[in-house]
C-alpha cells in the first residue's frame, strides 16, 4: 500500500495531492507540468516536502508533523530515471550490482540471475554504458533499481526518450516486472497508450491536484480526462476478451461489454483478455444501423449525456449494453440528428482506431 | 650525469623530495576543500575560497613571512607542533615542503574543483536512491569521474613546488643540503662569480622536469577520458 498526502510549493507551482494505491502498477497520469515528477522526487527523497506524509507498506518515509524524513539512501525506493543515469565509469555488470553493496545480506530477495534473465541483459554485462542503445540503457537502469532490493519502484517516463520501436521492445519487460517481481511500481507517464497497457491503478493529475484515482477503465474513460488529454485524445477504455480469430482476413474478434469489436489480428490467443482504447473523435454516430459502409464495428446504444465543449464540438456519452462510450461530434451534427438524452443511437468505430494494450 | 656537481645534485634531489611531499601531503586537503567549494553550501564559503586563493595573489615573500610568523619556532602553531609532536618546520626541508604546498594549493584546488563541478549531480542522486551514503557516493561516483582533474591538480601543485622560490627562501632560508631547492640553488649561482654554468645546468633540469610533469598530466588525463568514453 502506497500512501501519499503532500503539500509542497515550488515557486509559483503548488502541489496538493492525496491518494492511496494498492495497485501493482500505479500510473501518475497527466500533462507535463501537472506535478507527476515532483511527486516521484518527493517519494524518492530527492526533495523534502513542506508538509505531508509518505508511507510504503506501513513504513513511514516522510511525516512532517512527526518530524520524520528518511534520507534517500535509506528509503529502499528504486528510481528509474527518464534518462537512465547509468554510471559511465562502470560496466553494465557493476552498474547492476551497485545498489547491492548497500542492501544488507538478508534483504536480498531478488537474485541477480533472475533480473538478468527477466530483462534480457546477459549479453550486455561486460559492456560499458556508452556502447548501449537507448532501450538497452533503460533496461539496465531498471535492473539496477530492482537489484537494490527496493520496496517500491519509481519509474519517471522511462520510455519518453525512446522511439516507438524501442518502446515496443521495453514494454513487455515492464509488464513482466509488474507481474512477476512483487514490487509495487509508481509509474509516471503522459502517454495514454502506455498507461492503458501497464496500469492497474491510475492517478489523474492536473496542475498539482488529483482529479481522480481508480481503475484504468474508470479513470481513463471519465469526463475528467477531456481537459487533460485535449480534444481528440479523450476516449473510452474497454476490457476485452479475444473471442475469435479470422485467418483469411487477418482479423480478431474481441468481446466487450459494449458488444463485439473486429480489429486487426492481435498476438494474444483466444480467451485472453486485453484492453482497448477508443478515442472519442474516432466514434461516429448514426440514427439508424448503417448499411453499406466500410467500418466493421457498429455498437448499439443510447445517449446518456451531451456536453457542449465549444460552439462547434459536442461530447456525447453513450450507454452501450451498460458500458459507457465517449463520442466527439460536431454541434451541427448533434442538432441535425436531434440528439437528446435517451435517444437510441448507433456508434460506428473504425477498426484501425483501436489502441491495443495486451494483458496477461 | 650532465656533469652535475655534488652540490647541484643535492639541490635537485632535495627539490624532488620537497615537491613530492608537498603534493602528497596537500592532496587530501586539496580534495576536501575542492569538494567543499564545489558542492558545499555553508556560511563562509566565499571566505574559504578567498583564503585558499590568497597565496596566488599575495607576494610570495609575504606568504613566506606569514608562514614564519605562524610556523616558526616561536610562532603559535610552530611552537605547538614542536612541543607536542616534535615536528619542526623552521629552517628544515619540511618547512620548504610546507611553503611549496601552500603556494601550490590554490592551483591544486582550482583544477580539482572544476572537475568535481563537472560531475553530473544527477548521477550522484541516482547513487543515493540505490542506497549509497553520501560519503560512498563521493568515493564511488564523484571521485572516479573527477580523476582527470585531480591528476591535473596534483601535477600543477608538483610543478609549482619545483619552482617555488620566494616563500621558501623567506620561510626556511637557503641552507645547502637542507632547504636549498633548485630555484634557490640557481639564485645562489647567479650571485657568485663563475656560477653561470651551474645556473644554466639547473635551469635546463628545471625546464625538463616541468615539461615532463605537464606531459605526464596531459597523458593521464587523456587516458582517463578515453576510459570514460569507451565504457
Amino acid at each position: 500500500m502506497l500512501t501519499v498526502d503532500l503539500r509542497h510549493r515550488l515557486g509559483a507551482f503548488t502541489l496538493d495531492v492525496r491518494f492511496q494505491s494498492e495497485g501493482r502498477l500505479t500510473a501518475l497520469f497527466g500533462r507535463s507540468g501537472s506535478g507527476k515528477t515532483s511527486i516521484v522526487n518527493l517519494v524518492a527523497g530527492l526533495t523534502r516536502p513542506d508538509e505531508g506524509v509518505i508511507a510504503v507498506d506501513g513504513a513511514t518515509l516522510v511525516d512532517t508533523r512527526n518530524r520524520i524524513f528518511v534520507p534517500k539512501h535509506r528509503r529502499r525506493v528504486g528510481y528509474v530515471f527518464q534518462e537512465g543515469r547509468l554510471f559511465p565509469h562502470l560496466s553494465v555488470r557493476r552498474n547492476l550490482l551497485y545498489g547491492r553493496w548497500f542492501s544488507s545480506v538478508r534483504e536480498k530477495r531478488i537474485a541477480v540471475d533472475q533480473v538478468v534473465e527477466l530483462l534480457g541483459l546477459g549479453h550486455l554485462l561486460a559492456r560499458g554504458p556508452a556502447s548501449l542503445s537507448g532501450g538497452e540503457k533503460q533496461r539496465v537502469a531498471i535492473g539496477r533499481a530492482l537489484l537494490s532490493d527496493p520496496r517500491l519502484l519509481l519509474m519517471d517516463e522511462p520510455l519518453a526518450s525512446l522511439d516507438e520501436l524501442r518502446k515496443a521492445e521495453i514494454l513487455p519487460y515492464i509488464e513482466r516486472l509488474r507481474d512477476e517481481m512483487g514490487i509495487p511500481v509508481l509509474y509516471v507517464s503522459h502517454a495514454i497508450a502506455e498507461v492503458t497497457r501497464l496500469a492497474t491503478t491510475v492517478v489523474l493529475l492536473s496542475e498539482g491536484r488529483v482529479l481522480a484515482v481508480g481503475a484504468p477503465a474508470d479513470v481513463l474513460s471519465g469526463s475528467e480526462m477531456v481537459p487533460i488529454v485535449g480534444a481528440g485524445e479523450a476516449g473510452t477504455l474497454l476490457e476485452a476478451r479475444v473471442a475469435a480469430l479470422d485467418a483469411t482476413f487477418g482479423l480478431s474478434t474481441l468481446q466487450t461489454q459494449a458488444g463485439k469489436l473486429i480489429v486487426p489480428r492481435v498476438a494474444a490467443g483466444i480467451g485472453s483478455t486485453m484492453r482497448v482504447f477508443i478515442r472519442a473523435s474516432d466514434v461516429m454516430l448514426s440514427q439508424s444501423r448503417p448499411d453499406g459502409i466500410s467500418a466493421l464495428n457498429v455498437l448499439a446504444g443510447r445517449i446518456v449525456d451531451l456536453a457542449e465543449e465549444s460552439r462547434t464540438v459536442v461530447d456525447a456519452t453513450l450507454d452501450c449494453g451498460g458500458q459507457r462510450l465517449l463520442a466527439r461530434i460536431t454541434r451541427k451534427s448533434a442538432i441535425a440528428l436531434k440528439l437528446a438524452p435517451d435517444t437510441p443511437i448507433f456508434a460506428i468505430i473504425k477498426s484501425v482506431a483501436l489502441e491495443q494494450g495486451e494483458r496477461r | 650525469m650532465l656533469g652535475l656537481t655534488e652540490e647541484e645534485l643535492t639541490a635537485v634531489r632535495l627539490s624532488l623530495r620537497v615537491a613530492l611531499w608537498a603534493t602528497a601531503a596537500s592532496l587530501p586537503f586539496g580534495v576536501l576543500v575542492a569538494l567543499l567549494l564545489a558542492r558545499g553550501r555553508f556560511w563562509g564559503k566565499t571566505l574559504l575560497n578567498g583564503v585558499v586563493h590568497l597565496p596566488l595573489i599575495l607576494p610570495p615573500v609575504v606568504t613566506g613571512y606569514v608562514l614564519l610568523l605562524l610556523f616558526g619556532r616561536k610562532g603559535p602553531i610552530g611552537a605547538f607542533l614542536a612541543e607536542q609532536f616534535d615536528i619542526v618546520f623552521a629552517f628544515r626541508w619540511t618547512g620548504a615542503a610546507l611553503a611549496c604546498a601552500v603556494m601550490g594549493f590554490p592551483l591544486m584546488v582550482r583544477a580539482m574543483r572544476l572537475s568535481i563541478e563537472a560531475v553530473d549531480q544527477r548521477l550522484e542522486q541516482a547513487a543515493g536512491t540505490l542506497g549509497a551514503h553520501p560519503a560512498w557516493v563521493f568515493l564511488t561516483i564523484t571521485l572516479p569521474l573527477a580523476v582527470p582533474g585531480i591528476i591535473a591538480g596534483m601535477i600543477l601543485s608538483f610543478a609549482k613546488a619545483m619552482g617555488e622560490f620566494g616563500a621558501t627562501i623567506t620561510f626556511v632560508s637557503n641552507i645547502p643540503g637542507e632547504t636549498q631547492t633548485l630555484p634557490s640553488a640557481i639564485y645562489t649561482f647567479t650571485q657568485v662569480p663563475g656560477g653561470d654554468a651551474g645556473a644554466l645546468r639547473l635551469t635546463l633540469i628545471s625546464v625538463v622536469v616541468s615539461m615532463g610533469a605537464l606531459l605526464v598530466s596531459e597523458l593521464m588525463a587523456r587516458q582517463a577520458e578515453r576510459r570514460l568514453a569507451a565504457t
